[in-house]
């Protein structure tokens, strides 16, 4: 497989064109005109994406259609489902085994706690492992953890909660030494210089690299840390469906669900850290994803039923450059690093359209406008809309060999359907990456729930309305870990739970039916639905 | 029924079903109507979790991908390998050495390699996995690293190989032994950690926090950028 010969055609177009483009630069848009783009094209403004959510603790606030369903669900056990007997009980609770989970759960049994991880697919199939740009930290003496608060907070629209992106910048270099006396292999240079770049929206070069593999050389080193530890315990392919409170409010555990004997059982537990991720495979306004399998919201779904309050969750980030060709990798990832190459978006007439380098949102409603508004996208067989990259640039402007040398995942990922993006251009499109809001956190990852601790893309606050590159690999160790921390605390100071009870699900259900909402959605819904019936 | 025309035939686990041919061996899967549970995660080539066999009709020869990445072909025989109980060795990454003793106590199993590169073969990452082993077997850590760096840690190295070694989880003990204990270290970032535990940015960063928006936008305007 390769292009088809009509794409092959359309690709002579961009050949054509490709050597007066080569030195042509063009121009970044002025405020006005990014603005003008962004409310005429960027999902997060099209109205009929979202609307208003009416229980709960977030009445009346808006988020996108498929995530207010799911956050209206009706709870999948009854609230009459038997507590009585834990299959087991544990003082610390993780839920998720992204890198939130991982780092929770290591800091919680460094406090003393006995900690228990439960995850939906295996431990480590999560968002964490697909990162590949890198982490961002402000280690160099150029920079500095202030200078790092100011890019965060201008990226996130000013509207970040502060006291989040203190922890965030004051724990960043500390978190990369932890990774490293943990074994991660950044990329240095031979005098131990950590070999650091620009990610969109840094004023310093703070990106830390694993070459395209930095959230899975993270993600694999504390899976295997976890592993190494006593008194962790593990279990895989049982999410959590509900949290469990105890007569006092409380947390007291949560109810799982075996998704391999399809039962549901209790685990008792005295403190809980939900770090279950974000919700990318809920396909927002019907656009691919680049995330996990197990990317569907659960998460917000179970603390907003015990009165978890959320925080931007009508702002998603699309990564303008997902793949919109060939079918088999549809939505999934095309590094920035390709544009920061020297490769430039292009139209169907091969003519430049838009500045390589706009911020994310700015640069996806462009490509967004030039497929609808103008009608100079590229046709595919699916009906994908989508622009060229012209990739072959790279090569042209860096010397031979260099698309090989920067971006062998990439490469690797083409190659499999045999398109050499060196010679020949990719067929782009915007696709759905991040959850820059979630759940509300202090800086310790407390919630209004006693015992609740969240950290990691579930959570909401720190990278307010937008999330740079970078930021979130930092996010979900810096969250993780203090998470795990005030976990361990909580319980050291003494909990002692009185009978743990669904009563809030009574109220809950009480509050769908007076609010007229009879569906017949139940949420959270674990697996996205891709089996074809028939 | 004519939208079957185009369809090609697999078999999964043995069974026939006829699918679209641009679909990857995981995306036939759901369009044959199998809920994934196992054998799926990233859905992107990094995560390991759908290790595939595969054979076609009448050609002996065993092949191995993701998948996740591996589109199907005409008579195709599958089998998914979602889980594999390769040995894992526990140990204190603040207490071992890094040194050819420490993969040896480890994996005593290593010195069984019998160099036969069949785990090379099954690699869907392209890996030379046995000349990884290989460079464990010398104690060449820092090549283990370096050789196995793109690892997913999917099992079928270890699937097939006769001597059973547990090859992704030697390499992830040297890539850390060599992340903790070998790679040069980072003298700007451990100065920077002092400073931040001296609390030499706290007055500065109180500063901004203190700033209103229009404060904020000012200082964030006024960033000078480094080239
Ligand atoms: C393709 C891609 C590239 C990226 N690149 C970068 C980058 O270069 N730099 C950067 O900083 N960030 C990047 N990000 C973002 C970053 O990787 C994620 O935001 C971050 O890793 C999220 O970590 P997490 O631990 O919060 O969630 P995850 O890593 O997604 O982990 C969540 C875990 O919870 C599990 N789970 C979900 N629901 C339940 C449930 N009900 N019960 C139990 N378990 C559950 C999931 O299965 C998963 O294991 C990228 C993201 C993607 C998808
Ligand atoms: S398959 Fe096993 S015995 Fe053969 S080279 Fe690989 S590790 Fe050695
Ligand atoms: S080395 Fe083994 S575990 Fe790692 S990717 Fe290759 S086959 Fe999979
Ligand atoms: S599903 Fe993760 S590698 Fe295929």
């Amino acid at each position: 497989m390769t292009y088809t010969p009509e794409m092959l055609e359309l690709i002579k177009v961009v050949e054509a064109t490709r050597p007066q483009r080569m030195h042509q630069k063009f121009p970044s848009m002025s405020l006005e005109e990014r603005d003008k783009v962004l409310h005429g094209f960027h999902p997060d403004f099209l109205p009929e994406g979202f609307r208003k959510v009416r229980v709960g603790p977030g009445k009346g606030g808006e988020m996108p259609n498929e995530l207010a369903d799911l956050v209206e669900g009706r709870p999948l056990i009854g609230p009459d489902f038997d507590l009585s007997n834990p299959d087991f009980e544990t003082d610390v609770l993780v839920i998720g085994g992204g890198g939130a989970g991982a780092s929770a759960a290591l800091l919680a049994q460094e406090g003393g706690a006995k900690v228990t991880l439960v995850t939906k697919l295996r431990f480590g199939d999560a968002n964490t492992m697909m990162a590949q740009g890198g982490i961002q930290a402000a280690d160099r003496p150029e920079d500095s953890p202030p200078i790092h608060y100011l890019d965060v907070i201008g990226g996130g629209h000013f509207d970040n909660l502060p006291e989040l992106v203190e922890a965030l910048v004051n724990d960043a270099p500390v978190v990369i030494q932890w990774l490293e006396n943990l074994g991660v292999m950044f990329d240095k240079t031979p005098d131990g210089t950590m070999m650091e770049e620009h990610g969109g929206g840094t004023s310093r070069k703070r990106m830390h690299s694993s070459r395209d593999y930095s959230g899975a050389e993270i993600m694999r080193t504390l899976r295997d840390e976890v592993r190494n530890r006593p008194n962790v315990e593990v279990i895989e392919f049982c999410p959590a469906v509900e949290l469990v409170l105890d007569e006092s409010g409380k947390i007291a555990g949560a109810v799982l669900y075996n998704l391999e004997t399809e039962r549901y059982f209790f685990a008792k537990a005295k403190a809980v850290v939900l770090a279950t991720g974000g919700g990318g495979r809920l396909h927002y306004q019907g656009f691919p994803t680049t995330n996990h399998y197990g990317a569907t919201a659960d998460g917000i779904v179970m603390a907003y039923r015990v009165g978890g309050e959320p925080l931007f969750l009508d702002t998603m980030q699309y990564h303008p450059t997902g793949a919109a060709y060939p079918e088999q990798i549809l939505g999934q990832l095309v590094t920035e690093k390709v544009r920061g190459l020297g490769a430039q978006p292009v139209n169907l007439k091969g003519e430049q359209f838009v500045y390589p380098l706009e911020p994310r949102d700015v640069e996806a409603a462009a490509f967004i406008r030039e497929c609808k508004e103008r009608n100079l996208g590229i046709p595919t067989p699916t009906g994908q809309p989508a622009v060229w990259l012209d990739s072959p640039l790279i090569e042209m402007i860096q010397g031979p060999g260099t698309v090989e040398k920067a971006l062998p995942a990439m490469v690797r990922q083409f190659k499999r359907f045999n398109i050499d993006i060196a010679k020949l251009p990719m067929l782009v499109y915007p696709t759905l990456h991040y959850q820059n809001g979630g759940i509300r956190i202090d800086a310790d990852c407390r919630t209004k729930i006693p015992g609740l601790f969240i950290g990691g893309e579930v959570s909401g606050g720190v990278h307010g309305r937008n999330r740079l590159m970078g930021n979130s690999l930092l996010d979900v160790c810096v969250f993780g870990r203090r998470a795990g921390k005030t976990a361990a605390d909580y319980i050291g100071q003494g909990v002692t739970l009185s009978k743990p009870t669904l009563q809030h699900l009574v109220i809950w259900n009480k509050e769908l039916d007076e609010a007229g909402i009879n569906g017949a959605v139940q949420s959270p819904i674990l697996l996205p639905n891709y089996t074809r019936k028939g | 029924m004519t939208e079957r025309i185009d369809l090609i035939p697999i078999f999964i686990m043995g069974k026939r079903y006829d699918v679209p041919p641009s679909l990857t061996i995981m995306k036939a899967m759901e369009w044959a109507g199998y809920t994934l549970i196992r054998g799926v995660g990233c859905r992107g080539g990094f995560c390991g979790a759908c290790a595939t066999v595969y054979r076609i009709k009448d050609d002996p020869k065993l092949y191995f991908g993701l998948a996740c990445q591996t589109v199907v072909k005409p008579e195709m025989y599958l089998g998914q390998i979602p889980f594999f109980p390769a040995k894992r060795a526990s140990y204190d990454i603040t207490q071992v050495k890094p040194e050819a003793a420490t993969l040896f106590k480890l994996y005593p199993e290593l010195l069984r390699c019998l160099g036969c590169g069949a785990c090379t073969k099954a690699c869907p990452q392209e890996l030379n996995v046995k000349g990884y082993m290989a460079a464990a077997m010398r104690g060449d850590i820092a090549l283990v690293a370096n050789l196995s760096f793109d690892c997913i840690l999917c099992g079928l190295c270890a699937a097939r190989c006769p001597a059973e070694e547990p090859q992704y989880n030697v390499a992830i003990l040297s890539r850390r032994l060599y992340g903790r204990y070998m790679a040069p270290r980072s003298e700007h970032l451990r100065q920077r950690v002092d400073e931040i535990e001296t609390g030499n940015y706290t007055a500065e960063i109180t500063a901004l926090k203190a700033l209103d928006r229009n404060g904020l936008v000012e200082r964030y305007k006024a960033r000078d950028i480094e080239p």
